[in-house]
C-alpha cells in the first residue's frame, strides 16, 4: 500500500481487526450512542446553535448530584477534615466529624489519605462495614475478613465474575442475569467471554422474579454451557422492583439446588418507596433459612456509596461481602485485588461514614437525619409522580417504581415507526429515544440497552431531576409520545 | 461429589449427599491463578502478621516492621503538598470557600474544578474519559513539558492510577491463539503489574534484559534478540518501557529513547511508555526525556506513524498521593476506530475517582509565580525532591560498602535494586525449602530485623543472580539506620552460611 507520493505506508499496529475481539463485543448503553449524541448537542448549544430547547436533560444515568441533589453535610465535612487535617483545629467543624476524621487518619499510613491502604481496604473501615451489616441484618454475624472494599460496586462485581469464569466451549461458565438488567453485567460477561444466561422478569407482575423462569433458563443453558452463577439486582435496575422475602428465599433455594454461586447486587438497598415493600438482604434471608443453607450457599453481596441517600458516585466507594467462599479461592481473590494496590482512599473514608453515621447522641445527628430523610422522601415522591403521569399517557404503561432510581415504562410503537427505524438501521426504541433527544433535549436510554422481551419496547428514565423539573420532563415526554404516535399512525 | 443410591418404586436414584463448592481452586479462572504480584506478595503477608504479633505484645528482635517494600511516600512520613490538600478540602466541602484561611489561588482552582462537575459536586460521575477541563489542563502541561509539541486533550484519558490505564491498553492489544497470541515486551527486571496483567490476560510475556553492568541501560541488540526469539511462538505487538525505571531507577538517555522508538517503528510495535517517575531524577547528567517529545523531534516519519501511549500518575514524583488513584494516559497515533472502542470500554466503569481527577488537575496546573501559594509550593516540592535525591545517594553509598552487595547508582524513581551474593549453602537451604534464594534471604531479614523488602525474583533478574528492591523513602535518619541494619544482616547471613 502506498501513499500518493509513492512512499509506502503501512496499516497501524493496533486496528479493529487485530484488537481484543471480546472488547469489541462490549456494549454499555447507559453511556452509549444516545449519550454521545446528547454530548454533541450540548456542545452545539454552547456554541449558540439554535435548538427547540435550551438545555439537555441527562435522565440517562443514576447520578443524583448532577441532577441537583445535595451531598450530606456530615460526610463532606469529614472528607474535608481528612483531606486537610489542619482543619481539625477549626472550631467550625463539629466534634463528631473530627472524631471520625481522626479515626480514619489514624488507620492510614503516615496518617495520610495519600498513602496506599491494605488492598482489601482499610481494616477499621472493614470492621465498621461488618458492624453495619450485623446491625442491618438483626445481629447475624459478619466477619470483617469477608469484606472487600472496592472502587464502586462495579469493580467488585467484575472481579467476582472474573474469578468465576473458566472452561471452554460447552464447559464455558454461564452466568444468569435478569432481562432487563443493568448493562455492566452484559458488558463484563462479553469482556470475559463468559456465557450470558438471560432470565426474564415478569413485567405483568411488577417485574417480579419467577423461579419457574429461572429453571427454564438454566435448563436451556445447560445444553451449551456450564451455568455456575446467578446474579440478581435487588432493588432492581432498571426496573425498580423490590423482591419479596418469599422470592428471595426461593432464589436462594434455587441457587442451592442448581449449585450456583449467588451474586446479590444491593446498591439501592435504602431506595425503597412503595407501600408494602421492604428491603431484605440476601444474607439475612440466607441465615434465617438455617445452616443447611447458611453454611453452604456461596454468595457475594455488593453495596456502594453511589446511590441510596448519598449519591456520591464520583468517589467510587463500595464493598462486597463474601459468604462461604472456599479459603483457597479467597486467597486468590486477595492476591488478585493486590495487583491494583487499593481502592481510592477518599471512597473508603466515605464508605466508613455511610456505615457509621452520626448517632442520636451526637451533634450532627439531627441535621444528618433531616438531610437524609429529605432526600429519600423526595425520591419517593418523584417515584410516585412518575408512575402516575406516565400511566396517564395512552401507549405508555408504567409499573410502580417500588425502589431504586429509575422508571422503565413500556411504550407502544406504531408499526410505521418500527419500519422507519429498521430502514435507518436502528433498533425501534433507539429511534424513538433519539427523536425525543433531538426534539426535546431529553436524554433517556432505550430499553434495548437493558434487554426486554422480543417485540416489546421500553426506555429507562431516572427519577432524579428536582420535582418541578421532573414534572416538566414528564409532561414533555408525554406530549412527545402522543405526537410521535400521531406522526407514525 | 458424593452420592448415595436409594431404591424408590423400583427405580434406582442417585442422591447427592455432599458437594464440593461451586467455586474452588480447580473451577476458578485459571489465568487468575497464574497472577503474582510480589510487591504485596507472601513477604508482605508475613510482615503484616509480624506487625499484628508486635501489637499483641509478642517479643521480637525489633520494635517495628519497616515496610520498605512499596513505593508509598506518605506511609513513610513524607508530607502532602499543602496547596493540593487545601484545594481538595475546598472541593469536598465548598462551604470552606467562605473561609478566609484559604488562599485565593486555591479557591480559584477549586471553583474551576467544581464548575466542571455535574451539579457542581465532586460526587457526580464525570465524563468517562475524565473531566474536560482537567484533560485540557493535562494537555497544556504536556505541551509545556515537551517544549511546545502539541497535545490534543481528546488524546488524554484520565485513569484510576496509571495501573488502570496500563491494564486497559494491554487488554485492548490482546488477541490471537497459540502461535498468533499477542506478545508484549517488558524489561527484566520489571514492575510486576506488567507480568500480572499479561498472565491474567493470557498474553505472552517477552522478556528483554536490562544491562546491569551498564547501570541497567537498554540495549537494542537485546531487544532484537528477545523479539526474534519471541516471533517463533507468538505475535509480538507491544513494547513496554518504564522510564525512569522500576525497580532499577535508571534514567534512559535521549539516544536510547530514540533508538527504542526507531526499533518500535521498524518492528511494528505499539510503544507503552510508563513515565510515572518523571520528576524523580537525581543523578548528575541524567535528565527525563519524554517519549512523546523525542518521538516528535524525530520528525514526521516517526511522529505521524509510531503508536505510542504514555502513562503518568499522582502516586509518585513529589506528590506521593497513592491513595487518591489519580492518573492519565496520552494516546498518540491510535487508529480512530480503536480509539472509539477504548472510549466505549472505559465507559463501562463510568469514570475514574473524581478526587483523583481533581488532584491531577492541580499537579498539571500548580501555583504560578505571582500566586499566593507559589513560594510555599516550590519550597515543599523542592524539599521533597532534594530529600529523595539525598536518600538515593546515601542508599547507593552505604550499600556499596557492604561486601557481597553491589548497588548501581539510583539515577531516579524511588528504589534501589542492589545485587546480593548469596552463599551456596543458603541457596541450597532455600531450594530445600522450595523457596527462591532471594525470598529465603529477605524472609530471614524480615524475621530478624523487621525490615520488609521485596526479593528480586518478584521483578525478574538474570538467572543465577539475586537482588532485592528497597524503597529509599524512609526519613533520612531512619533510612540510615535501615541501611546499617541491612549491612549487619548481610554480614551475619553471609557468615552463617559460609
Amino acid at each position: 500500500v502506498t501513499e500518493s507520493n509513492g512512499v509506502p505506508c503501512r496499516g497501524k499496529v493496533l486496528t479493529l481487526d487485530n484488537m481484543n475481539p471480546n472488547v469489541r463485543r462490549v456494549e454499555y448503553a447507559v453511556r452509549g450512542a444516545i449519550v454521545q449524541r446528547a454530548g454533541q448537542i450540548e456542545k452545539e448549544l454552547k456554541e449558540g446553535v439554535k435548538k427547540p430547547f435550551t438545555e439537555v436533560i441527562k435522565a440517562n444515568i443514576g447520578d443524583a448530584h448532577a441532577m441537583g441533589q445535595k451531598p450530606i453535610s456530615f460526610l463532606r465535612q469529614v472528607l474535608a477534615l481528612c483531606s486537610y487535617p489542619e482543619l481539625l483545629e477549626d472550631n467550625k467543624f463539629p466534634e463528631d466529624a473530627k472524631h471520625r476524621a481522626r479515626r480514619i487518619l489514624e488507620a492510614c499510613g503516615g496518617h495520610s489519605i495519600g498513602a496506599y491502604s491494605a488492598s482489601q481496604g482499610i481494616e477499621c473501615v472493614r470492621q465498621d462495614v461488618a458492624r453495619y451489616i450485623e446491625k442491618r441484618d438483626g445481629g447475624i454475624p459478619s466477619n470483617p475478613d469477608n469484606i472487600y472494599l472496592s472502587t464502586g460496586a462495579s469493580d467488585a462485581i467484575v472481579t467476582m465474575l472474573k474469578l468465576l469464569v473458566c472452561g471452554e466451549g460447552r464447559d464455558r461458565t454461564g452466568v444468569m442475569i435478569s432481562i432487563p438488567q443493568y448493562p455492566l453485567y452484559s458488558a463484563a460477561l462479553a469482556d470475559l467471554g463468559a456465557v450470558q444466561i438471560s432470565y426474564y422478569l415478569d413485567e405483568d407482575k411488577c417485574w417480579s422474579l419467577d423461579v419457574a423462569e429461572l429453571k427454564r433458563a438454566v435448563d436451556a443453558a445447560r445444553q451449551h454451557c456450564n451455568p455456575r452463577v446467578l446474579c440478581i439486582i435487588n432493588p432492581g435496575n432498571p426496573t425498580g422492583q423490590v423482591q419479596s422475602r418469599q422470592c428471595i428465599e426461593d432464589v436462594i433455594r434455587f441457587a442451592k439446588e442448581e449449585h450456583l454461586f449467588l451474586m446479590a447486587d444491593e446498591v439501592y438497598q435504602d431506595n425503597v418507596y412503595a407501600e408494602g415493600c421492604k428491603f431484605h438482604s440476601f444474607k439475612k434471608v440466607l441465615f434465617e433459612m438455617g445452616p443447611a443453607y447458611s453454611s453452604t450457599v456461596e454468595m457475594a453481596s455488593f453495596h456502594s456509596t453511589s446511590k441510596c441517600y448519598m449519591g456520591e458516585c464520583g468517589f467510587r466507594g463500595g464493598y462486597m461481602e463474601v459468604i462461604n467462599m472456599d479459603p483457597e479461592v479467597k486467597a486468590q481473590l486477595t492476591k488478585l485485588v493486590s495487583v491494583r494496590l487499593c481502592p481510592p482512599v477518599p471512597g473508603q473514608a466515605l464508605l466508613d461514614l455511610v456505615v457509621n453515621p452520626p448517632q442520636p447522641d451526637e451533634p450532627s445527628y439531627n441535621t444528618f437525619m433531616k438531610e437524609r430523610t429529605a432526600v429519600l422522601a423526595a425520591l419517593a415522591e418523584k417515584a410516585r409522580l412518575t408512575e402516575q403521569i406516565f400511566n396517564e399517557v395512552p401507549g405508555v404503561t408504567c409499573n410502580p417504581v417500588q425502589g431504586a432510581m429509575y422508571t422503565f415504562p413500556r411504550i407502544a410503537l406504531p408499526q410505521k415507526a418500527i419500519d422507519k427505524a429498521k430502514e435507518e438501521g436502528q433498533v425501534p426504541d433507539m429511534f424513538y429515544c433519539m427523536r425525543l433527544l433531538e426534539e426535546e433535549g431529553i436524554c433517556l436510554v432505550p430499553g434495548s440497552g437493558f434487554g426486554q422481551r422480543e417485540g416489546t419496547f421500553h426506555f429507562r428514565m431516572t427519577i432524579l431531576p428536582p420535582t418541578e423539573k421532573l414534572k416538566i420532563v414528564l409532561q414533555k415526554i408525554s406530549d412527545f409520545h402522543v405526537r410521535f404516535t400521531q406522526e407514525f399512525s | 461429589k458424593v452420592y448415595t443410591q436409594t431404591e424408590h418404586s423400583g427405580q434406582k436414584k442417585l442422591r447427592l449427599l455432599s458437594r464440593a463448592k461451586v467455586l474452588t481452586i480447580d473451577t476458578m479462572n485459571p489465568t487468575v491463578k497464574k497472577v503474582e504480584y510480589a510487591v504485596r506478595g507472601p513477604i508482605v503477608l508475613r510482615a503484616v502478621e509480624l506487625e499484628r504479633e508486635l501489637s499483641e505484645g509478642m517479643k521480637k528482635p525489633f520494635s517495628e516492621v519497616i515496610k520498605a517494600n512499596i513505593g508509598d511516600a506518605h506511609a513513610m512520613g513524607q508530607q502532602p503538598i499543602t496547596f493540593f490538600r487545601q484545594v481538595l478540602a475546598l472541593c469536598s466541602y465548598p462551604e470552606l470557600l467562605n473561609d478566609s484561611t484559604f488562599p485565593e489561588d486555591a479557591k480559584s482552582r477549586a471553583r474551576r474544578i467544581l464548575q466542571s462537575c455535574g451539579g457542581n459536586s465532586m460526587g457526580s460521575y464525570t465524563a468517562s474519559q475524565g473531566i474536560d477541563s482537567v484533560r485540557q489542563d493535562v494537555a497544556r502541561y504536556i505541551e509545556r513539558r515537551d517544549g511546545g509539541v502539541p497535545c490534543d486533550p481528546d488524546d488524554i484519558y484520565l485513569t484510576t492510577g496509571a495501573s488502570d490505564g496500563i491494564v486497559t491498553m494491554l487488554k485492548l492489544l490482546v488477541c490471537g491463539e497459540g502461535a498468533t497470541r499477542t506478545g508484549v515486551m517488558i524489561s527484566i527486571p520489571q514492575y510486576p503489574l506488567y507480568s500480572a496483567a499479561l498472565a491474567e490476560l493470557g498474553a505472552v510475556q517477552i522478556n528483554y534484559y536490562l544491562n546491569e553492568e551498564k547501570c541497567w541501560s537498554m540495549d537494542i541488540s537485546e531487544l532484537q534478540r528477545a523479539l526474534d526469539e519471541a516471533r517463533r511462538h507468538c505475535n509480538p505487538r507491544a513494547l513496554c518501557v518504564i522510564n525512569p525505571g522500576n525497580p532499577t531507577g535508571q534514567v534512559q538517555s535521549r539516544q536510547c529513547i530514540e533508538d527504542v522508538i526507531r526499533f518500535a517503528a521498524n518492528e511494528r510495535l505499539l510503544l507503552m511508555a510508563d513515565e510515572v517517575y518523571q520528576d524523580n531524577v537525581y543523578a548528575e547528567g541524567c535528565q527525563f526525556h519524554s517519549f512523546k517529545k523525542v518521538l516528535f523531534e524525530m520528525g514526521p516519519e516517526y511522529s505521524d506513524t509510531v503508536e505510542l501511549v504514555s502513562f503518568h500518575s499522582t502516586s509518585k514524583c513529589y506528590m506521593g498521593e497513592c491513595g487518591f488513584r489519580g492518573g492519565y494516559m496520552e494516546i498518540i497515533n491510535m487508529d480512530d476506530e480503536v480509539k472509539a472502542q477504548l472510549t466505549k470500554l472505559v465507559s463501562v466503569r463510568l469514570c475514574p475517582p473524581v478526587p483523583g481527577q481533581a488532584l491531577m488537575d492541580l499537579v498539571v496546573n500548580p501555583p504560578q509565580p505571582g500566586e499566593p501559594s507559589h513560594d510555599n509550593f516550590i519550597k515543599e516540592r523542592t524539599a521533597t525532591l532534594s530529600a529523595l535525591a539525598e536518600k538515593a545517594k546515601l542508599t547507593e553509598q552505604v550499600l556499596n560498602t557492604i561486601q557481597g552487595i553491589s548497588c548501581n547508582p539510583v539515577q531516579g524513581a524511588m528504589y534501589s535494586f542492589p545485587r546480593i551474593t548469596i552463599p551456596e549453602k543458603a541457596i541450597q537451604e532455600a531450594m530445600d525449602k522450595g523457596q527462591e534464594p532471594d525470598m529465603f534471604y529477605c524472609m530471614k531479614m524480615l524475621e530478624e530485623t523487621g525490615i520488609c523488602l521485596v526479593p528480586g525474583s518478584g521483578f525478574g533478574q538474570t538467572d543465577g543472580t539475586y537482588h532485592f528492591r528497597m524503597t529509599i523513602l524512609p526519613p533520612t535518619d531512619k533510612l540510615t539506620i535501615l541501611l546499617n541494619k541491612v549491612k549487619e544482616f548481610h554480614q551475619k547471613f553471609t557468615q552463617q552460611y559460609s
